[in-house]
């Protein structure tokens, strides 16, 4: 299963960015096949209607599930609709901890 | 309170003038000119999307810059309070899958409560985002009118800006505060950056004017009324009544205003 987590950084060391929309980056690693993909968000210093955008992106990347901070309502109606399921962290966090602390959940 | 005295002085003597409140956020000339008024929507359109001819290829959701549609594999979700009514994903859907309808976001009224007197009065619905349209509509039916006073919301936001837009002169109202005074400074560069002419109006004076004179005379902005901090003038304002008509001594001072505006769009930015 892929899943993204919003990132300060390119990396799975970065921490993680308890901002959807608006995080600088899109970490989706798979539980399976344990891939890690890093995406610059080209909508993080973008001005509104990023929720929706965002949620787009994670659409096109057949995420299944996101590891982030808050979704805004409008981002959270289109993750329900596409069936991405949210689970949210605190932002001390790196990317690898929160992926892996997920996989373990599951 | 300006712009309500200097549209009833202008009225009072005979000369037609159109008042526009266009704080369509919370509009609140109609409280000093009570009586009844013809009201009508104010709508804009925003995409429907016709489920039989939609592809979902996701062209309109590239397209929009807002994130008010979203493309998912089966259907397409759209958010209404972000849509800014561009018509673009109409154009960009290869399927023509998309029209418009039209989506209200407020109201317009226009009343005649004197002879000489049309108050237009723009009002935003509660929850709606965009406060724009509303007053471009609410300028729109003014157009008409030889003399038109336009009351604006507070500050330098796209509201202001959207009033300001083709106007041959701008009143600034300011107190004799810190607060005042800077938010005189930032709206005085908002309207000459936008090329209009700029006169101020000093309301609830405590008589310690100073700087707020010498900023405007370093700027060369002439003052053009200063209404004193009195407790009269308060008393009559809360009760929804008009300097001007409960003390009609003042109309000698609003008319001088509405003739030193005039001077200020002869003499030009």
């Amino acid at each position: 299963m892929k899943v993204c987590i919003t990132s300060q950084g390119a990396t799975p060391d970065a921490f993680i960015d308890e901002r959807f929309g608006r995080a600088p980056y899109f970490i989706f690693m798979d539980t399976t096949t344990n891939t890690c993909d890093a995406y610059a968000n080209p909508y993080a210093g973008s001005g509104g209607g990023v929720g929706p955008k965002a949620a787009q992106i994670l659409i096109e990347h057949e995420a299944k599930a996101v590891i982030t901070g808050q979704v805004g309502g409008n981002a959270q109606e289109v993750l329900a609709a596409a069936g991405i399921s949210i689970h949210t962290v605190p932002k001390n966090k790196t990317v690898r901890k929160a992926f892996e602390e997920f996989r373990e959940s599951l | 309170m300006v712009a309500a005295n200097l549209a009833f002085t202008r009225a009072w003597t005979n000369e037609p003038v159109t008042l526009v409140d266009c704080d369509v956020e919370e509009p609140n000339l109609h409280l000093f000119f009570p009586g009844s008024a013809v009201t009508r929507d104010v709508t804009v359109p925003v995409p429907v999307i016709d489920a039989s001819r939609c592809q979902h290829c996701g062209a309109c959701g590239k397209f929009c810059q807002y994130g008010a549609l979203t493309v998912l594999p089966t259907r397409v979700l759209f958010f209404s309070e972000l849509c800014h009514s561009c018509g673009g994903c109409m154009l960009a859907c290869p399927n023509g899958a998309i029209s418009e309808n039209p989506k209200r976001i407020g109201t317009l009224s226009s009343a005649s409560p004197l002879p000489c007197l049309t108050l237009i009065t723009g009002t935003l619905d509660t929850g709606d985002p965009h406060a724009v349209p509303v007053i471009r509509e609410a300028k729109k039916m003014a157009d008409r009118s030889p003399t038109v006073i336009l009351d604006t919301a507070p500050g330098t936001s796209c509201t202001v800006i959207e009033a300001l837009d083709g106007c041959d002169a701008c009143i600034l109202v300011t107190e004799s505060t810190p607060f005042g005074l800077h938010d005189l400074k930032l709206a005085a560069d908002v309207a000459t950056q936008m090329g209009i002419p700029v006169g101020v109006v000093i309301n609830r004076s405590d008589g310690n004017d100073d700087e707020t004179r010498r900023f405007c005379a370093e700027r060369g902005l002439p003052v053009l009324l200063t209404i004193p901090f009195d407790r009269e003038i308060a008393a009559i304002q809360s009760r929804g009544d008009l300097l001007c008509r409960a003390r009609p001594e003042w109309q000698k001072e609003f008319g001088d205003l509405f003739e030193r505006c005039r001077a200020l769009v002869r003499e030009g930015p």
